[in-house]
């Protein structure tokens, strides 16, 4: 178990890279706490297994160091790190037994027969699969191949941290559940560093206490799963986490006023914006309702409404901007006249891209989340 | 419920093949067995003679001698050529601009046809013109493989094995091309030995090629005929005189047609049965 510091981190997959759109994974600086559970998140290609596979050490990063409880393991093979890593497509002996595959790192360390019988018995009961110990790993179902994977990185107590790199890909959707409470459960019991990759937001967000999201190399912003919904730092985290995501409106900035397609909307802060800057408004479908009868607001035309269950979505268009607003079940939409009301502790600014803070003077009646 | 149609038609679809195999296998073969069980003294007068073949060539102390070896050959270049492949499989580079150098270097053999190995080889190793030959005996080895049993031996096993472990590499490489670097990485994380990977990872995914390649070459080391009849006609003696040699020894140069058709029968079902064999044995554990 350990703290991880990223200390300048950067990686480039050429060899001599020039610019900053060379880098897979662009500088980054961090400390990420002993026994937390991380998850990266973000789309394809955004450098989240780039990252991943230089803290396992399977890849040497071309600048930058990583350290493990201060010391620096940059030059450290993986074995020498001490990690375990769960990858994509489960990993197993095929040749070997349940039990055997369990086995094997500790052998490999020359861990001696007594403790091995004991970790591997105890890991065994863990997972569930203390009636297959003697079966050929080979003929077990992709979910029972992925528990003996993360089994060989559990049965070596003392590991540094557990790596996931998209675990429950090749899972079905009904053992993913189950395979994810284990883990949680796990990460409860034994107290290890986690870090788990992944695309999918609900996986990020039941998994990990701290979910890194990253977009084009670049980590846009780490924050708890709440955080992450309320307060975006970071245009693709609003639109990446939520469903819908978050509407992004372009506008003009004056003061605690934003104006959007030609209407005002009063914001509970005061923005003083860098000049030039490419400005957006930021705000849930969560957080704009349509209007009561008599009550002020902006004019939209419904183009479509999709019920998802509990509640529906509300496809509207206002002017040449698209936005969406989910509807609370049990909400009559009137047939026409349709206004809506922006929440204004909830709207953000964002300058290219990034939420920006309110001026210091109106910070006072802002509400703070 | 589903209903499945039941349409017995689709049974004539299999009359095409039907028809070709009866014409390239099974009529050609049946001419053999035919053969095999009468005599003949002049054209088109044939007599029944039962097992009399079959018992004549199996109490024959000349097959005794071709079949004994031909095990021997098949057994010693099996013994090369799978342990070699397969190293020099895991020698050559994954990935880069190597690997189609090495790939095209390793089919260079395979596309020489049969008989000209034989030739290449016959002079290749001549002892007083071959470069081999010559090098070996200006070396100081008496070699000689026109008259030592021994040398003859070495050249016709040293020859298939530059013909043909080739092909144990090519598919060996195939296999191993197959196994995702997740595997690899796993084995490094779990601190296994350069030997445990190559035990219980890239072993176990060659496992299938490499039953198929130890298929292949044994059948085509069973059945090997061209490159040693060029090469050493057989001789010194019988000493390279291979199962296949000595059968067209039988049917063209003595014109024993009874004879020489129990002997194919009998060449026939030793390579189904030893094929058997092998797969039955090299697959059991693979479903359970």
């Amino acid at each position: 178990m350990a703290q991880i510091t990223l200390d300048r981190l950067a990686h480039s997959y050429e060899s001599n890279p020039q610019s900053d759109a060379d880098f897979a994974l662009k500088e980054l600086d961090y400390v990420w706490d002993d026994g937390g559970a991380y998850a990266l998140l973000g789309p394809s290609g955004c450098g989240k297994t780039t990252l991943l596979n230089i803290i396992s050490g399977l890849l040497t990063p071309s600048r930058g160091h990583i350290r493990f409880d201060g010391n620096d393991i940059t030059a450290r093979t993986p074995e020498e790190r001490n990690i375990a890593q769960v990858f994509q497509f489960p990993v197993i002996y095929d040749t070997m037994t349940v039990a055997q595959n369990l086995e094997f790192p500790l052998v490999n360390r020359g861990v001696d027969v007594g403790e091995i019988k004991k970790r591997v018995d105890e890991m065994l009961e863990t997972l569930d699969l203390a009636g297959k110990a003697n079966q050929r790993a080979q003929g077990l179902t992709a979910d029972e191949k992925q528990k003996i994977s993360l089994g060989r990185g559990l049965v070596r107590y003392d590991v540094n941290a557990i790596l996931f790199d998209e675990p429950l890909t090749v899972i079905d959707p009904h053992m993913k559940w189950q395979l994810r409470t284990k883990l949680k459960e796990l990460h409860d019991r034994f107290e290890h560093t986690m870090i788990y990759v992944t695309h999918d937001q609900t996986e990020a967000l039941t998994f990990a206490d701290k979910v890194v999201v990253m977009y084009e190399g670049e980590v846009v912003q780490i924050g708890t799963p709440e955080e992450l919904f309320e307060r975006p730092d970071h245009t693709f985290v609003g639109y990446f986490i939520g469903s819908p995501g978050m509407n992004i409106l372009p506008c003009d900035v004056a003061g605690d006023s934003v104006r959007v397609a030609g209407h005002t909307i009063k914001l509970d802060a005061e923005y003083l914006p860098p000049r030039g800057a490419r400005l957006e408004l930021g705000v849930r479908p969560e957080f704009i309702r349509f209007a009561e009868n008599h009550e002020s607001g902006i004019p939209v035309s419904i183009e479509s409404v999709n019920n998802v269950g509990r509640h529906r979505i509300a496809k509207v268009r206002l002017s040449d901007l698209s936005m969406n607003i989910i509807v609370p079940e049990g909400q009559a939409l009137a047939a026409t006249d349709h206004r809506v009301v922006f929440d204004a502790q909830r709207c953000g600014v964002y300058a290219d891209d990034h939420r920006i803070n309110p001026t210091e003077d109106s910070r006072g009646f802002r509400h703070d989340y | 419920m589903i209903t499945k149609t039941v349409n017995q038609k689709a049974w004539f679809l299999v009359l095409p093949v039907l028809f070709i195999v009866a014409l390239n296998a099974i009529i050609p073969l049946m001419t053999v067995v035919n053969y095999s069980v009468q005599d003949t003294f002049s054209p088109g007068v044939f007599f029944f003679e039962g097992t009399k073949w079959y018992r004549e060539v199996l109490s024959s102390p000349r097959f005794h001698g071709a079949l004994g070896r031909q095990f021997m050959f098949t057994g010693i270049i099996l013994l090369i050529e799978i342990p070699l492949g397969v190293a020099v499989a895991l020698a050559m580079p994954r990935k880069g601009p190597w690997v189609s150098v090495c790939l095209v270097l390793m089919a260079l053999p395979l596309l020489i046809p049969w008989n000209v190995v034989g030739a290449m080889w016959n002079i290749f190793a001549l002892p007083d013109i071959g470069l081999l030959g010559y090098g070996l005996n200006w070396l100081g080895f008496d070699y000689n493989y026109t008259q030592q049993p021994f040398a003859a031996w070495a050249t016709v096993i040293l020859m298939d094995v530059w013909h043909w472990t080739s092909l144990v590499v090519l598919l060996a490489y195939a296999g191993l091309s197959s196994i995702p670097d997740a595997y690899y990485q796993a084995a490094k994380i779990d601190g296994a030995s350069a030997f445990a990977v190559f035990r219980y990872i890239q072993l176990p995914k060659m496992k299938r090629v490499l039953i198929i390649a130890l298929l292949l070459r044994f059948m085509d080391s069973f059945m090997v005929y061209t490159e040693p009849f060029v090469l050493t006609g057989g001789g010194p003696g019988n000493s390279t005189t291979f199962l296949s040699i000595d059968l067209v020894k039988a049917a063209i140069g003595e014109f024993n047609l009874g004879i020489a058709a129990a002997m194919s029968i009998l060449y026939f079902l030793m390579t189904l049965l030893v094929c058997w064999v092998f797969y039955t044995v090299m697959m059991r554990g693979e479903e359970s």
